[in-house]
């Protein structure tokens, strides 16, 4: 093999002068295959990675880091590209990996015993309102800010505005995501936006086409539940006693009727969930899930929402966008390849969607006796190469940074796999942010809040529920002395 | 080595003792947050509030909810599972070969993690493709809720619980009627004494000792079960089986305010104890009166 003629396609492929399709054709007639080749382009990267700016990567050569990590794609996507970041910065990583339903319990207990044991960790930005205010987790600002310890080319700025912003939280229950006052205390690495996954092949035999409101959304669910098909239901949406389901749909919805959880009057918050305009809402939703959605929908997790859509159990879902996405690319599941997304406004009288993110994310402990190490590690699985590779080649969809969206080979790539999913994303990107009130009990209140939909969905009245609702929230802030 | 001989019973304790110090630490160390203000994210609030803690639980609906679906659950389980394991014993009580085979293959379900029970009912009871359901279609019953209705939680709790928990109530009682004395048996079979007769004034009182043995067992299990209502309905829908141990875990875990879980688990500690007080009282009640009959 010509060595430097292989090292010169590869430096054209990285500066954007060939295509990805061309890269390979010339590869392959040099006999080098797939597999070879990933990994070629790979260290091509880091080499560029290494060379191209004034940084010392190796600065902390020889340390060892160890990561707390969720059993994720995004970490997949990540272990496939690690030997390039230890070839390229010497520092040695280790991990343990946790599957999601004890992950965050694993934090935190980790976090709250102060252990040094792992120096960076994943996390969702939710978490941080509680780890930031508790002084568990770093303010990444001191990192990103300073150029002795940031790579020139991290570019912090490439990440989308609405992700850093929801990424950092002054601490003070009420205060604006990303406004003045702000800590940094995690970076997003990939996120998911709430939008509507259809099934193509049902919608065309109902002859309709995806819903444009919440209200046309619950006669086209209520259609399909009542009448018979190859599907069970109409409309999937998460409905098990967590904070999960109200996050999604519930919220995204919540939000682009104009709602808002809390009324905040200078920092004393006061719950919102039972005015006059949130009832009604609550009773347009609660009636599509009573009357179109699963029948043991109080059992439901993001897990039997995907389950369901991708085994055509569902008409359509209003979850996370990458649920569709996964599922569909999936050739195990029954309606694999059937998946239309849309951006979806629920109020009529919206001109946008408004989803409502969760964003999972980077963060550093508090504890970790080598942060600088951390932070290289950091800046390299979030910095835009890693992106690029994660989005291109891997599954972490969806990406973060607005380089790997306006990147060819990733446009390609998902509208050669889920056709309609980057117009869905385009369309909903724009209201896309964290619509909660950050507070510090925001795992009791949405819990409560699930407890409480649980309850009307079967039966309880609603406006009477919400108003005890509201009252339990009050007096839970009033503990803690915010309200 | 030559122990002295006053301290050699306090040697032989030793582990015992070990053992009860090791228990306490964490009980004192429980009662001592449950006086405190302390939680994990809000640590500049730690401090000691005394009995506050208790007071707000003991003052909010939700924690009344709790000890009354905990024992209600408690009283459903270990009564259901008695029944059914002492009928299941006394059909298994002649040793045959047929009786032994089958005597092994109904422990089965106690091998199974009662978490990976509840998942596999779980499954059995899914609406779009769970085989229990298919079941209940040919006999014209559909759409039954399980886990996801507030009226249906705690009969599928109870069925799930018995389901795992039967078994070790057979085994008890089973060991119990094997272990049983011949002769007044024996006696009642010379005398003509009428089948009914002789399971209530011979069989049961005899066995007493052994169902209050299982159900004190059964009863502590029950009022501290988590396994199986987390799987399942995680304490939903609404707050219908909130019980004890979800509740103190997602006060932990989820919220983490150590205070509130702490104090929380302290009157489990309470109920749990007065209960088992009773049991025991019965049990030597039972004792001294057998020492009578003797």
């Amino acid at each position: 093999m010509s060595h430097s003629k292989m090292k010169s396609y590869i430096n054209s492929y990285l500066t954007g002068q060939m295509s990805r399709r061309e890269l390979l054709v010339r590869a392959g007639r040099m006999g080098i295959g797939f597999a070879a080749l990933t990994q070629l382009v790979g260290a091509g990267v880091t080499t560029a990675m290494a060379g191209s700016h004034d940084f010392d990567w190796k600065k902390h050569s020889g340390t060892t880091i160890k990561l707390l990590m969720n059993k994720h794609p995004y970490m997949d996507s990540m272990l496939a590209e690690l030997d390039n970041f230890t070839n390229m910065t010497g520092i040695n990583v280790e991990y343990d990996i946790f599957a999601e339903d004890v992950y965050f319990d694993k934090v935190t207990a980790f976090l709250s015993s102060g252990s040094s044991e792992y120096d960076a960790f994943m996390t969702g930005v939710y978490m941080t309102w509680t780890y930031g205010p508790a002084g568990w987790c770093v303010d990444l600002n001191e990192f990103i800010n300073d150029p002795n310890k940031t790579n020139p080319g991290y570019n912090w700025n490439d990440v989308v505005g609405n992700l850093r912003d929801a990424a950092a939280w002054s601490g003070v229950a009420g205060d604006p995501l990303g406004g003045p006052g702000s800590k940094q205390w995690c970076m997003p690495w990939g996120f998911e936006l709430n939008s509507v996954t259809y099934n193509q092949r049902y919608f065309q035999q109902a002859g309709m086409k995806p819903p444009t409101s919440l209200p046309e959304m619950t006669d086209q669910a209520k259609w399909f539940s009542n009448n018979s098909g190859e599907w069970s239901y109409g409309i999937g949406t998460r409905g098990s006693r967590s904070w999960a389901t109200i996050h999604p749909g519930f919220m995204s919805a919540f939000a682009n009727y104009g709602l808002s959880d809390f009324e905040n009057n200078g920092g004393m918050l006061k719950a919102n969930m039972n005015s006059a305009a949130s009832k009604d809402f609550h009773k347009q939703w609660v009636d599509m899930i009573a009357n179109a959605g699963p029948s043991n929908w109080s059992n439901y997790t993001w897990y039997e929402v995907g389950n369901d859509i991708g085994a055509g159990a569902s008409a359509m879902i209003f979850d996370a966008d990458i649920l569709g996405y996964f599922f569909n690319g999936n050739p195990d599941n029954r309606e694999a390849g059937n998946f239309g997304f849309h951006g979806f406004t629920p109020n009529p009288s919206a001109s946008a969607p408004t989803p409502n993110v969760w964003i999972w994310s980077l963060a550093m402990s508090q504890f970790s006796k080598n942060k600088d190490a951390a932070w290289y590690w950091m800046q390299w699985a979030n910095g835009p190469e890693n992106a690029m590779a994660g989005g291109v080649k891997h599954n972490q969809v969806n990406p973060v940074r607005e380089s790997v969206w306006a990147a060819s080979d990733f446009d390609a790539k998902v509208r050669g796999s889920s056709p309609g999913y980057m117009e869905q994303y385009n369309s909903s990107i724009g209201g896309s942010k964290i619509h909660f009130t950050a507070q510090p009990l925001f795992f009791e209140t949405t819990t409560e809040w699930a407890a409480a939909l649980q309850e009307m969905q079967t039966g309880a009245n609603v406006d009477e529920t919400l108003d005890k609702l509201a009252g339990k929230i009050d007096r839970m802030l009033k503990d803690v002395g915010l309200a | 080595m030559k122990i002295n001989k006053k301290l050699f019973p306090y040697v032989l304790t030793l582990p015992a003792l070990l053992v009860c110090v090791g228990i306490l630490i964490p009980f004192f160390t429980a009662v001592y947050y449950s006086l405190q203000r302390y939680n994990l994210k809000m640590p500049h609030m730690k401090g000691f509030i005394w009995f506050d803690n208790y007071v707000r639980i003991f003052t909010d609906a939700s924690f009344w909810n709790t000890i009354q679906v905990s024992l209600t659950y408690t009283f459903f389980t270990v009564i259901l599972e008695l029944l059914l394991g002492l009928g299941i014993a006394l059909l298994l009580a002649k040793r045959t070969w047929y009786n032994n085979i089958l005597g092994v293959l109904l422990i089965l379900p106690l091998m199974i993690a009662p978490a990976v029970a509840s998942l596999m009912w779980k499954l059995m009871v899914n609406p779009n493709f769970g085989v229990v359901n298919y079941f209940l279609s040919l006999i014209g019953i559909y759409d039954f809720k399980w886990a996801s209705d507030p009226s249906t939680v705690m009969f599928t709790l109870v069925m799930v619980d018995m389901w795992v928990f039967t078994p070790f109530i057979m085994i008890l009682l089973l060991a119990g009627l094997r272990a049983l004395p011949k002769q007044p048996f024996e006696a009642a079979e010379l005398d003509g004494v009428p089948g009914y007769y002789k399971f209530f004034r011979i069989t049961l009182p005899m066995l007493f000792p052994y169902i209050l043995t299982a159900s004190l067992f059964r009863m502590l299990e029950s009022i501290q079960q988590f396994d199986i209502i987390y799987a399942l309905s995680q304490g939903g829908p609404g707050e219908s089986s909130m019980v004890f141990q979800v509740s103190a875990y997602l006060t932990t875990f989820q919220y983490t305010n150590i205070g509130k879980a702490a104090a929380m688990m302290v009157v489990l500690w309470a109920i749990a104890y007065f209960l088992c007080h009773v049991f025991v009282k019965q049990w030597h009640k039972l004792r001294e009166k057998t020492k009578g009959i003797a």
